[in-house]
């Protein structure tokens, strides 16, 4: 584990230095490491975010020179402090990643969402059918929130579907789209610009800011993805 | 009876209409803070320092919503008595024939119309109401997100005709030719510079860059390009070449974060810049400088020059300290 300055108001703490290798393993350590640093209060620390390797940890530097009485090392007295929270032997319990939840995502296959299918069935050599075969059957992970509030990158995607992104992204991607982009799956929450290949949307709202949580997912959780038609699609929008 | 009552504020409170909204005006605090797992950016007044100081001049909590007004033309009529001061970039503004300069105070009368010209320098300024704008809190703050389309006022920038809902304001228990002698100092109230040099601590990718790299990074001008915004401001210069070729995993970024695309051509993030990248992070401009940096517009040119993260610490406790002593020093007056 490494400890490394992200500007002069965040730090990262990075459980591991790749995320392929094992990313079930990493995931649940990564994980473990944010929900340690969030039961804690560490002083001037105001926000921690978990991103496949690492965990990132925002603080306010006038609030850690008051608590810590240095005005010189306000670095090196929080990276203490963590490594501190992080070693201690009253692990909140092995058991302390939280149960992840498993999430049933309804996604309609349609060519009218799928407007990419073709490229991925084309990519991979297999059937558009198949394709949608394989990517409802399996079970994913959220490794990640990001790219913009509330779009889940998610891991578990068949090795036979990794499909490289769009050479030119799209300006404007419809809320709730699915894609696929290189090896990871995800869903579009919000319209934006985009360059993941389309195969499906749900109807289902991944961010709603007047909601807490605000978003759907978190990381760690696990999805699953259930082909419907367009009418229950229709009769789901919500 | 109308019994819908979704926007109670906006029909109870005292208003500001938007006479003309100009380039870019949107409502800002000092950003979204708790969200950044789900993805959701910090925002805010770009350079939330600025906002602070021009809330203190009115009497708010420096926490309190304000206008960040892009390359002016914003023009405001108010409704009732209010206390306003800005600061930010080298913008004309005025209250009806009276000229307002950056980190003044002014009284306005019900139906006085405050201007803000184009900027001579810089891109942005930060106005303060007293009272606050009050519109709903989305996500801990007013901020308007205007990727993401929530917060402020309709989840979007103000258009010509908005009407601003302020919060109600007992009056100013001071007298006006008193408050229109505050003043707060020079580098606060107008950050913008010509030819800034941002200072820097080095980032975790520094040393995936080339010698040649590192050497341009810290000595050669880069040029603002036009595709700047709120996200990040691009830079075209010497390109900045990496020694390997790995892809990274996604980790956090800040504002202040100077990540390098494959192209070489990196791109200094502000405010609203998404929680994770996945480029290589060469530097972060400190805080202390990000006021600066929000000020620099299309064909500005800016150099980078490296100070230790404890100097960046040292510099933003002591900027900290005066600001303390400029709060103590507005309320002996106050009271």
């Amino acid at each position: 584990m490494e400890i490394i300055p992200l500007g002069d108001c965040a730090l990262i703490v990075r459980v591991r230095e790749r995320f392929e290798d094992a990313p079930e393993e990493t995931l649940s350590e990564v994980l473990r490491t944010f929900q340690k640093l969030r039961k804690v209060a560490i002083p001037g620390v105001i926000e921690i975010a978990p991103a496949y390797t690492s965990v990132a940890v925002f603080f306010d530097p006038i609030a850690i020179a008051k608590a810590s009485g240095t005005t010189e090392k306000v670095f090196e007295w929080l990276a203490t402090k963590i490594r501190g929270v992080l070693s201690s032997a009253r692990s909140y319990g092995r058991r302390s990643t939280v149960a992840p939840c498993l999430i049933e995502i309804p996604v309609c296959y349609d060519p009218e969402f799928a407007i990419d299918i073709a490229r991925v069935a084309e990519h991979t050599k297999i059937s558009t059918s198949e394709v949608i075969d394989l990517h409802s059957a399996a079970e994913y992970r959220v490794s990640c929130i990001g790219f913009v509030p509330g779009f889940p990158f998610l891991t578990g995607l068949a090795k036979r579907l990794a499909t490289p992104r769009r050479d030119v992204p799209r300006k404007q991607i419809p809320p709730g789209s699915v894609g696929i982009g290189g090896a990871q799956t995800g869903i579009y929450p919000l319209r934006s610009p985009g360059g993941w290949n389309l195969i499906g949307r749900t109807p289902l709202k991944l961010f709603d800011p007047a909601k807490n949580p605000p978003a759907l997912l978190r990381a760690g959780d696990r999805v699953r993805f259930r082909a419907i038609t367009r009418d229950e699609f229709k009769a789901m929008k919500q | 009876m109308n019994g819908d009552h979704q926007h109670p504020s906006a029909s109870v409170g005292v208003t500001a209409t938007v006479t003309r909204a100009g380039f870019l005006t949107s409502v800002q605090d000092l950003g979204r803070i708790g969200s950044r797992e789900f993805g959701v950016s910090l925002g805010g007044a770009l350079d939330p320092f600025a906002l602070r100081v021009a809330n203190l001049l009115v009497g708010n909590d420096e926490g309190a919503a304000g206008l960040e007004i892009t390359l002016g033309g914003l023009q405001l009529r108010f409704n009732d008595e209010r206390i306003v001061a800005w600061c930010g970039g080298e913008f004309e503004v005025h209250i009806e024939s009276r000229r307002l300069p950056a980190g003044h105070v002014a009284h306005l009368q019900a139906r006085d119309q405050l201007k803000f010209g184009s900027p001579k320098i810089g891109c942005r300024a930060w106005l303060a109401i007293s009272g606050g704008v009050d519109v709903p809190v989305v996500l801990g703050s007013r901020s308007t997100d205007l990727r993401a389309n929530f917060g402020g006022i309709e989840c979007r920038a103000l258009r010509d005709d908005d009407v601003i809902p302020l919060a109600t304001w007992p009056g100013s228990p001071i007298p006006a030719t008193t408050i229109s002698s505050w003043t707060a100092p020079h580098d606060w109230v107008s950050p913008a510079k010509r030819d800034p040099i941002l200072r820097f601590v080095r980032g975790v990718d520094w040393n995936r860059f080339n010698a040649l790299a590192l050497q341009r990074f810290t000595s050669e001008p880069f040029t603002v390009s036009s595709d700047s915004d709120r996200m990040g401001v691009r830079l075209d210069g010497p390109e900045l070449e990496r020694m390997d070729n790995v892809d990274l995993v996604s980790e956090a970024v800040a504002p202040g974060t100077i990540q390098v695309p494959p192209a070489g051509k990196p791109i200094l993030l502000l405010g609203d810049c998404q929680t994770i990248g996945g480029y290589p992070k060469i530097a972060h401009v400190i805080t202390i400088d990000l006021g600066v940096a929000a000020q620099l517009r299309a064909s500005d040119r800016v150099r980078f020059s490296e100070v230790s993260l404890a100097d960046a610490h040292r510099l933003l406790l002591e900027r900290e300290r005066e600001l303390e002593r400029f709060r103590i020093g507005l309320s002996l007056r106050s009271s």
